[in-house]
Parts: structure tokens; C-alpha cells; sequence
């Protein structure tokens, strides 16, 4: 698809999806807005005994009576559990009989259901036959099943290695994973890791199947010889990398982190682990640090803005924005700077001046916003430039309240006229507006926005000295 | 209202059954253990139970208190100790923990385990190694369809699709066969099957395999529903990633305060019986406030007619007509606030560009751009699950990131969100949803080369151009044998939808849901074999129909749609749409009701 430029706005602008780019919202809120009047001024009328309607909600949100709230009461106070109101006995109890005509609830996981199918023709026939001479005693009705109908198999039996081996290909045809968990389960413990991991590597269906098994029960170490065995070196090294989620004291962690640098990664990977380590090195000293002057009181940005959670842990831009945030000022050869944790983690200049651009708005630091964007030329010129839209700069300005003087400078370096039109509107700054409307010639547009600003206010006047002015030739 | 069935439609079959039967049995499970016990529930177990038995059933039948699983200590005093659980091995090593506390504490109680739906012989395992085996009786509640809706039938098992989709282990394929051979008991035999994907084909065979042993009196029952087709979301097919413009809403909302316009949040349900939501749910957002502008005016009329009347005519009014109009009043005001809040979110934030790029992902167009957008979302640590989603979107329809873009968005992917997704893009790479393109692809060699010689941003249309026409993207080719981006003339008027791309405002139509609307037109695969070779199902798409001449006309426009994996709302509603248009009527049997961001999170590492 070779769309031009011109093509796709086009297409965005007057193609079919128009229908909802909600250039249209006003309408829709308002006939919104005043459903939910009608259905308001309704209330009054049926407030009064709206009650025993409504389900009744307990503090948590969930509905009295119901299970979930039941079991936070329990939680609660271990003690009084509200008893059920409705008396539904009878009506339970008519439909226990029912539960006769339901389906037997068949045995899943036996292996019993090997046997079952083993009059089939073709199903079982090899294994059966080979083990036609095997006393019977080695079926044992199973326990607890309703007229012994369904018989479970001890595996014992299958001593040779051919008879393991088609047990397992019996139980792979079945598709069952269960019974391919079972019949693994059965070939570790009587087969030897050398042979098991021999047979498996070109069994991928059970292979896949005992790796999440041993997954789940944690035995770590048959995973990472099993996998060493099959020479997946980067499955082991990330199998021992995810142990350290299991560490949660960050000293041990951080050891823990050190000894996945030289695991067989990617090389790519390996950065990153490295990465990960530098990371929380350098959490974990900052943290030291940063608690000591909080406790110590002495430092104004802590008084006035105390941490709310440590730093250990968090995300490398996380951190970024935590040092912008309280060491903005410092000197390149802290750890705590911005600046060092730039160059230590190679971070691209976009996502630095977004993160720094955040903490300062926060702290309502304009003038470091300004310097943010300031660059100077060789002629000492001064010039704002972003490696992001300015568009962009503008929403985090706002978000985090910036004064409608700060905001201004910004929406009026907007490129895309539409754009700073929509924001400068959107953002309430009149003097952008106003004076793009008459870098538009837009006359038109100029009168209906007087309309919007305030009756006497400055930009009023604005306007009005603008639109008797002899000097524009209008476009409409 | 808009979107009423056409006159002829199938009356669907009644799935409140199978709630009762549900509870039932475990009524019956609870009788197994006679006496005062205390119940401890598996959380993920709470809200489906909540649907089919109450505080007071469970009363009734000797349930004293109820705890939730999970890893606190456990203060219960009673003797007999009931847990229902998931087959996890992390609760069987907190019963055992439990056990084994009370044994060394010369305490001895009963034990029971009930595991939904069924239990896996690596749990019992473990219950054997911590030396438990035998002290607990263990039992299986093979409640494995809850009914959600009257079309829509959930298994509750969003561990399917990583289970199975990642771990590559089968273990849920015999609760599938086992839910199928319950509904072909109760509702009769599927004469018409038809399916795609290796898991969906197992599932199948298992089933059948089941159906056969039994041997039992479904063959003589009569049809009710004429086909089934299953489907799974195999690797290489397109899960359904495009976010969905939020047409209406589905499901079970928690609303919060916002919503109610009152102090405390409430936990609706919403289906077929809440009759507001009914007439919306399958509405393009956009239509939503009409309709609900005009049932406001509706209602006010009414209410209004109580003016003007006499003493009698007041009191027949009240006696008859103003507990319906209450209600409906009640929960008109609900789903207003939901459809404010829901606005109030959407014209937030950048919903219109990233709606924007996902469409333009879709079509295939400014690659560059909708790279860069990624990007920036990445760096301004905009929602983790949102951006990974995007990045699987671009994958999947590229055939693969660049090789370059995969690094520097995985740099600072994990710069942005914590250095551990190093697993999730592992996981992520493994299920085949975020790739890297192979580096020996011919053109990128060129690409790289041309790139040394340009700028970066005509290097970016380049990029752009050539990947337009390597065709190697399998997405494109499949996305235009079927058609799923509909070409329109002129503007998609979403008030009257012309076809199931209405649920992406006209932008796409679900795979799946052509898939099906192909196979059940022709009644078989005939005809779509590239499309089959294109989604790498060649082996595992099958047809299997019988001559059944006791199906009647009526059962045979019934379908059973299984998802295995999964399916969205969005999906949902194409369907239903189809329906509409083809006198169909379609039932979802779904491991669980999903959406991309539960995908994605299905495959995140990071445990928070």
C-alpha cells in the first residue's frame, strides 16, 4: 500500500472512520447529560423505598450475602458469620435428585482409561499384547468410584524401557496432558536423568510437558540439567535469572543478580542483565543515602516532599525521574545525578528530557523546564528545541498544572497550526488563539471566538483592536 | 431494538440447567463430608460460585466459615476443614502446610479437597511427597460451564491459553472433551463439526474418543444443535489485538462511585436479564447514547402520567406499573454513568491516536510512525500491558519487528517498565506474538544498506515501501483473501451496521468470526485452502458431518462455537451480528472471556 502523505490525512479525515473521532462528543454529552437529568429528577419520586430493590453493598463493593463477601467477613472478625436469611432448603433439596441423572463424573486423569480403551481395535493392541502374560494383580480397583467400574493401573509393571516408551506414546495419542504429566512422572523416578533426557529430546510433546512440570513444582535443578542437556543455553540462563524474583532482600538480590552476568544470555540479553545489576547497585546506595536524610530532616526537598516509597526495585526510568525529582542540581560524579544515571544506562536524549521535563513540572520548577529547551547557537543566539512534539510538552505542562504564561510560550511552538489551534483552545490561551487567527486572516474564526472569552476582559479588547484594524486583508 | 432476530431464528437451548446441576453436585460433594465444616475457597473459584450457589446454600449444607486461599495462617477451629480448589501445585503445598502444622501440633481434624473441575494426578504427587496422601480425601467438582449470558457459555479457565499456548501442556484438552460430552448428554448429538488448530483438532478426537466409550443414549436423542466448530488461538493466527473501540459493554462491570453517583461501588451483572443492557450490548458505542436519551424521554412520559389521575387509576398505577418503571429507572441511571465514565476515559489521554495507529497497524501503512508512537508510549511509561500490546500488534502484522526496532524497543521497554520483562519478551517470543524478523530476510540486508546512505526518516519510508512489497507479511495476504478490512465507499455509518466490522468501527473484521462465516457458507474447508496453508493449519483444519436426518431445520441453524483459549466480546458480537443477518443463532462455549490486555498479562512475568 503505497499511501502518500496526503493520502492518509485524507483518509483520516474524511473517510468513513469519522464517524467516531468524536468531533462530535458535544452532542453526545449533552443528550447524555440530559438523559442523566431526566433519569435525576426521576429519583426524588422513587428514592423512598429504592432500598430493597438496590442489592445491598457492603463497604467493599461487593453484594451482602455473597460469597466473596462472606469471606472477607470471616477475615474480618473470625467470629460472627451473618447466617443466611432465605430459607431455600426445600427447594435444594427437590433438586438433589437430580444430580442421579447427571453424567458419571468419569475418572480424568487415570490411566485407568488406557485400559478402557483397550478392546479397541488398533487403540492398544501393541502394548496389550505385549503385556498379556503380566499377572492381573497389578489392576486394583480403584478406590472410592461408584461400582468399581473404572480400574487404575499401577505402572509398575512397565519395567522394560520399550514398554515405558510406549506407554508414554500411548499416552501422548491421547492427547491427554494429564496422563502425559502421570506417565512422566512414573519415568523419572524409574528411569535414570541420562535416559529420560535421551528419549525425551525427540519426544517434543512430552519434552514440553515435563519442563512446565518441573517448572511448577520448582525442581530447578533437573530443569537446568535438562536443560543443559539439551544445550538450550538460553532457556537455562533465563531459568536462573527468574529465580531472583523469588529474593526479596535487595542485597542478596543484587548477589544473586552478579551471578547471572556470566550466564550464556544473548548478547543483547547480557547487557541487560548487567543493566539490571547496575541498577540496583545503585538503588540500593541511593536508597541508603536518601533515608539518612530524610530521617535527618535537614534537606528541604525531603521536608517538603517526603518519599512515598523506597526507590529499590523500580524501573531504570522510574529512578530517573525519583533523581530529577530530588537531585536534579547535583554534579555529574554522584550516582544520585540525573546526569550519571544518563550516561551510565546510555539513556536516548527523548525519553531523559521527558522523564526530567516530568519531575521538574511536578516540582513547578518552570525555570528548569525553560532550560530544558533552551540551546544556544554559536552566535549565542537562543533557541527552544525538543526531541519530542512540543504538542507533547504542552500536555505534560498542563497535567501537571502549569500557569497559562508557561503553557502559552509552549502551545505557540507548536508547528502544526491545528494542533497549537486545538491546544491553545483547549488550554484557554487567548493571546495563541487570537493571534493565530489573525496570522490566519481568519475573520470569521476571530468573531465566533469573541463570543467565548469573557465580556470586557482584555482579550475582548484584543480582539475588537484587531478587527478594526485597517492593516489585515481578511480572508473572509 | 435495532438489531432484533430475524422471525425465523432457533430458540436457544436452555443453559440454566446446567448452573443447577452444577450446584447440585456440590451440594453433594458437601454431604461427603457430614458435620460443621469450614470452607476454604480458591479465589479464582469465588466468582463463578457466587453465580450458581449462595452464602445460604452453602449454610444449609454445614458450612460454617469461609476463608479464602491464600497465604495466610489459618485461624479455624473447626474439625472438619474443606477446600476448594484449582489443580495448582501451590495449594496443595498450602493444604499440606496446613496438615503438617496440625499434625505436629498432636491436632487431628478431617480433610477434604474438592478440585473444579478436575484433579491432576502431579497435585495428588504432591500431596504424596508431603506425606498427606491418605489423610485428606480428595474429589473432583467437574463444574466446567457456567452459563454467562444465554448464548454464552465460559469455562472459567483463562490459565488455558498460557498453559497450553506457552507451556505447550495439554493438560486442559480433557476438561474441554469432558464439558463437550456434558452438553451432548444433556442438549444431544452435533451432527455438523468442523474445526482449525492443532488443540482444537485434539480436543476434538478426545471427545470423540469419550463419546464412543460411553456408547451412550445421545445417539438416539434428537439434534438441538446442528453444528459445532472449534477453534483455537494457535500461534501463528491473529489474536484479536486491535483494541476495541468501546461499542457497549459486556460482562460483569464493577462500577465504582463515579458510575452509581453514590458513596459505594456495586458489582452488576450484566446479560440477557438486565433488560437496559440487553437492548445495548451489542450496539456500537456510539448508538448508546441515543438510545438511552430516548428511554430517559420514554420514561419520564411514563412517570409523567401519574399527573392527572384519579384515586383509582393512581392506585392501579402503583399496584402495576411502578415496580417496572423503577427498575428500569434504576438501571437506566446505571448504565448513563457507566457510558459518561466511559467517555470521560476515552476523550482522555491519546485514545484517538492510538486508535489512529492501530488502524494504520491494521492497514499497514506508516509503519515508521506508528513505530515512533510506540515509542513514545513506552517512554512516557503509559500503561505496560497497552504498550506491549501494541508491539505484539505491529509483530503480527509485519511478520515481525526489524531487527533494530525489536532492540531499541526492548531496551526501553524494560528501561521504562523494570528490567525482569527480559522474561515477558522471552514468554512473548516463545508463544509467537512478538518477534524479531529472521535477520537473513533478503530485503532487510538492502534495507540496512540503503539505510547507511539516507537520512533516518526517508530510511523510515523506505522501510515502509519495501515491506509494502515483500509481501512477506502472512497477516496482509490472509487479511486480503478474506477481506477482514472491508473497503467502504464513502462513510461507515455504525448506526446501521452493513457487516461484522462494525464492532472495530468499520475497521477490521475478526479473523475467527470470517473463518466460521466461510466454512459454515461452503459446509466445509473446500475453497479455502490458502487461506488454511496461510494460517499453518494445513494438518489440523477438519470437517466431520454426518447424515443426520433427525436434525431439524431449526437445530441445523444452531451453532456451537468453541473457543479454546479464549474469545473476546468483540468477537462476540460479530457473531451475533452474523446471526442476525443469516437467520443463525450462535452459542460460545469460550475457555474464558478475554480481551488483549488479559493476553498480554497472561504472558507477563513480573508478579506484582
Amino acid at each position: 500500500m503505497n499511501r502518500t502523505k496526503g493520502d492518509e490525512e485524507e483518509y483520516w479525515n474524511s473517510s468513513k472512520f469519522k464517524a467516531f473521532t468524536f468531533d462530535d462528543e458535544d452532542d453526545e454529552l449533552s443528550q447524555l447529560k440530559e438523559s442523566k437529568r431526566a433519569v435525576n429528577s426521576l429519583r426524588d419520586f422513587v428514592a423512598d423505598d429504592d432500598d430493597d430493590e438496590l442489592e445491598r453493598v457492603s463497604w467493599s463493593g461487593e453484594p451482602v450475602g455473597s460469597i466473596s463477601w462472606s469471606i472477607k467477613e470471616t477475615a474480618g472478625h473470625s467470629g460472627s458469620t451473618q447466617e443466611g436469611r432465605e430459607q431455600l432448603k426445600n427447594q435444594s433439596r427437590n433438586s438433589f435428585s437430580s444430580y442421579a441423572q447427571l453424567p458419571k463424573p468419569s475418572s480424568t486423569y487415570s490411566l485407568s482409561s488406557f485400559f478402557r480403551g483397550r478392546t479397541r481395535p488398533g487403540s492398544f493392541q501393541s502394548l496389550s499384547d505385549a503385556l498379556s502374560d503380566t499377572p492381573s494383580k497389578s489392576y486394583a480397583p480403584e478406590l472410592g468410584r461408584p461400582k468399581g467400574e473404572y480400574r487404575v493401573c499401577s505402572l509398575e509393571r512397565f519395567r522394560s524401557l520399550q514398554d515405558k516408551l510406549q506407554l508414554l506414546e500411548e499416552a501422548e495419542n491421547m492427547h491427554d496432558g494429564n496422563v502425559i504429566t502421570a506417565v512422566l512422572i512414573f519415568l523419572k523416578r524409574t528411569l535414570s536423568k541420562e535416559i529420560l533426557f535421551r528419549e525425551l529430546e525427540v519426544r517434543q510433546v512430552a519434552l514440553r510437558h515435563l519442563i512446565h512440570f518441573l517448572k511448577e513444582i520448582g525442581d530447578q535443578k533437573l530443569l537446568i540439567d535438562l536443560f543443559r542437556f539439551l544445550d538450550r543455553t538460553e532457556e537455562l540462563a533465563l531459568s536462573h535469572y527468574r529465580e531472583h524474583l523469588n529474593i526479596q532482600d535487595p542485597e542478596k538480590r543484587k548477589e544473586f543478580l552478579k551471578t547471572c552476568i556470566s550466564l550464556p544470555f544473548s548478547a543483547e540479553d547480557s547487557a541487560h542483565i548487567q543493566d539490571h545489576y547496575t541498577l540496583l547497585e545503585r538503588q540500593i546506595i541511593i536508597e541508603a543515602n536518601d533515608r539518612h536524610l530524610e530521617s535527618a530532616g535537614q534537606t528541604e526537598i525531603f521536608r517538603k516532599h517526603p518519599r512515598k516509597a523506597s526507590i529499590l526495585n523500580m524501573p531504570l526510568v522510574t529512578t530517573l525521574f525519583y533523581s530529577c525529582f530530588y537531585h536534579y542540581t547535583e554534579a555529574e560524579g554522584t550516582f544520585s545525578s540525573p546526569i550519571n544515571l544518563k550516561k551510565t544506562f546510555k539513556i536516548p536524549d527523548k525519553q531523559y528530557v521527558l522523564t526530567a521535563l516530568a519531575a521538574r513540572a511536578k516540582l513547578r520548577a518552570w525555570h528548569d523546564v525553560d532550560a530544558l529547551f533552551t540551546t544556544k547557537n554559536w552566535l549565542g543566539y537562543t533557541k527552544k528545541r525538543a526531541p519530542i512534539g512540543f504538542h507533547r510538552v504542552v500536555e505534560i505542562l498542563h497535567k501537571n498544572s502549569a500557569p497559562v504564561q508557561i503553557l502559552q510560550e509552549y502551545v505557540n511552538l507548536v508547528e502544526d497550526v491545528d494542533t497549537k489551534l486545538n491546544l491553545a483552545t483547549k488550554f484557554k490561551c487567548h493571546d495563541v488563539v487570537i493571534d493565530t487567527y489573525r496570522d490566519l486572516k481568519d475573520r470569521q474564526q476571530l468573531l465566533a471566538y469573541r463570543s467565548k472569552v469573557d465580556k470586557g476582559s482584555a482579550e475582548e479588547e484584543k480582539i475588537d483592536a484587531i478587527l478594526s484594524s485597517s492593516q489585515i486583508r481578511w480572508k473572509n | 431494538m435495532a438489531f432484533p432476530h430475524r422471525p425465523d431464528a432457533p430458540e436457544l437451548p436452555d443453559f440454566s440447567m446446567l448452573k443447577r446441576l452444577a450446584r447440585d453436585q456440590l451440594i453433594y460433594l458437601l454431604e461427603q463430608l457430614p458435620g460443621k465444616k469450614d470452607l476454604f475457597i480458591e479465589p479464582d473459584l469465588m466468582s463463578p460460585l457466587d453465580r450458581i450457589a449462595s452464602v445460604s446454600i452453602l449454610k444449609q449444607h454445614e458450612v460454617d466459615k469461609l476463608y479464602k486461599v491464600e497465604n495466610k495462617p489459618v485461624l479455624s477451629t473447626n474439625e472438619q476443614l474443606c477446600f476448594l480448589v484449582r489443580p495448582r501445585i501451590k495449594n496443595m503445598r498450602y493444604i499440606a502446610n496446613l496438615v503438617n502444622a496440625d499434625k505436629s501440633a498432636g491436632r487431628t481434624r478431617k480433610y477434604k479437597v474438592i478440585f473444579s473441575p478436575q484433579k491432576f494426578y502431579a497435585c495428588e504427587m504432591v500431596l504424596e511427597e508431603e506425606g498427606i496422601y491418605g489423610d485428606v480425601s480428595c474429589d473432583e467438582w467437574a463444574f466446567s460451564l457456567l452459563p454467562l449470558d444465554v448464548d454464552l457459555l465460559s469455562m472459567e479457565l483463562p490459565e488455558f491459553f498460557r498453559d497450553y499456548f506457552l507451556e505447550g501442556d495439554q493438560r486442559w484438552i480433557n476438561t474441554v472433551a469432558q464439558a463437550l460430552h456434558l452438553l451432548s448428554t444433556l442438549y444431544g448429538p452435533f451432527p455438523n463439526s468442523y474445526g482449525i488448530g492443532r488443540c482444537a483438532k485434539m480436543s476434538y478426537e478426545l471427545w470423540r474418543t469419550l463419546e464412543e466409550e460411553e456408547e451412550s443414549e445421545t445417539k438416539s436423542r434428537r439434534p438441538e444443535i446442528g453444528h459445532i466448530f472449534l477453534l483455537d488461538r494457535g500461534k501463528k493466527r491473529l489474536r484479536e489485538l486491535p483494541n476495541r473501540p468501546p461499542s457497549a459493554l459486556q460482562g460483569s462491570v464493577d462500577f465504582g462511585p463515579e458510575v452509581t453517583s453514590s458513596e459505594k461501588s456495586l458489582k452488576v451483572l450484566l446479560n440477557a436479564d438486565d433488560k437496559v443492557f440487553s437492548e445495548i450490548r451489542n450496539e456500537h458505542f456510539s448508538n448508546v447514547f441515543g438510545f438511552l436519551s430516548q428511554k430517559a424521554r420514554n420514561l419520564q412520559a411514563q412517570y409523567d402520567r401519574r399527573r392527572g389521575m384519579d384515586i383509582k387509576q393512581m392506585k392501579n398505577f402503583v399496584s402495576q406499573e411502578l415496580k417496572g418503571l423503577k427498575q428500569e429507572h434504576r438501571l437506566l441511571s446505571l448504565h448513563i454513568g457507566a457510558c459518561e465514565s466511559i467517555m470521560k476515559k476515552k476523550t482522555k489521554q491519546d485514545f484517538q491516536e492510538l486508535i489512529k495507529t492501530e488502524h494504520a497497524l491494521l492497514e499497514g501503512f506508516n509503519i515508521r510512525e506508528s513505530t515512533s508512537y510506540i515509542e513514545e508510549h513506552i517512554d512516557r511509561q503509559v500503561s505496560p500491558i497497552e504498550s506491549l500490546r501494541l508491539m505484539c500488534l505491529l509483530s503480527i502484522t509485519e511478520n515481525g519487528l526489524i531487527p533494530k526496532d525489536y532492540r531499541s524497543l526492548k531496551t526501553q521497554y524494560l528501561q521504562s517498565y523494570g528490567p525482569e520483562h527480559l522474561l515477558t519478551f522471552s514468554n512473548l517470543r516463545g508463544a509467537g506474538l512478538l518477534t524479531e524478523q529472521a535477520p537473513g530476510d533478503t530485503l532487510t540486508a538492502v534495507e540496512s544498506k540503503v539505510s547507511k546512505l539516507v537520512t533516518d526518516k526517508a530510511a523510515g519510508k523506505i522501510t515502509d515501501a519495501f515491506s509494502s512489497l515483500a509481501k512477506r507479511s502472512n497477516f496482509r495476504a490472509i487479511s486480503k483473501k478474506l477481506n477482514l478490512i472491508p473497503r467502504v465507499d464513502g462513510e461507515y455509518d455504525l448506526k446501521v451496521p452493513r457487516d461484522m466490522a462494525y464492532v472495530f468501527s468499520g475497521a477490521y473484521v475478526p479473523l475467527s468470526c470470517r473463518i466460521i462465516e466461510q466454512v459454515l457458507e461452503r459446509r466445509s474447508w473446500q475453497g479455502l485452502e490458502e487461506v488454511v496453508r496461510l494460517l499453518n493449519c494445513s494438518e489440523c483444519a477438519f470437517t466431520d458431518t454426518t447424515k443426520e436426518d433427525r436434525a431439524s431445520s431449526e437445530s441445523l441453524r444452531l451453532i456451537l462455537v468453541v473457543f479454546l483459549g479464549g474469545c473476546t466480546f468483540s468477537e462476540i458480537s460479530a457473531l451475533r451480528f452474523l446471526g442476525r443477518e443469516k437467520g443463525y443463532r450462535f452459542i460460545f462455549l469460550t475457555t474464558a472471556v478475554t480481551n488483549s490486555a488479559r493476553l498480554m498479562e497472561a504472558m507477563s512475568e513480573v508478579k506484582t
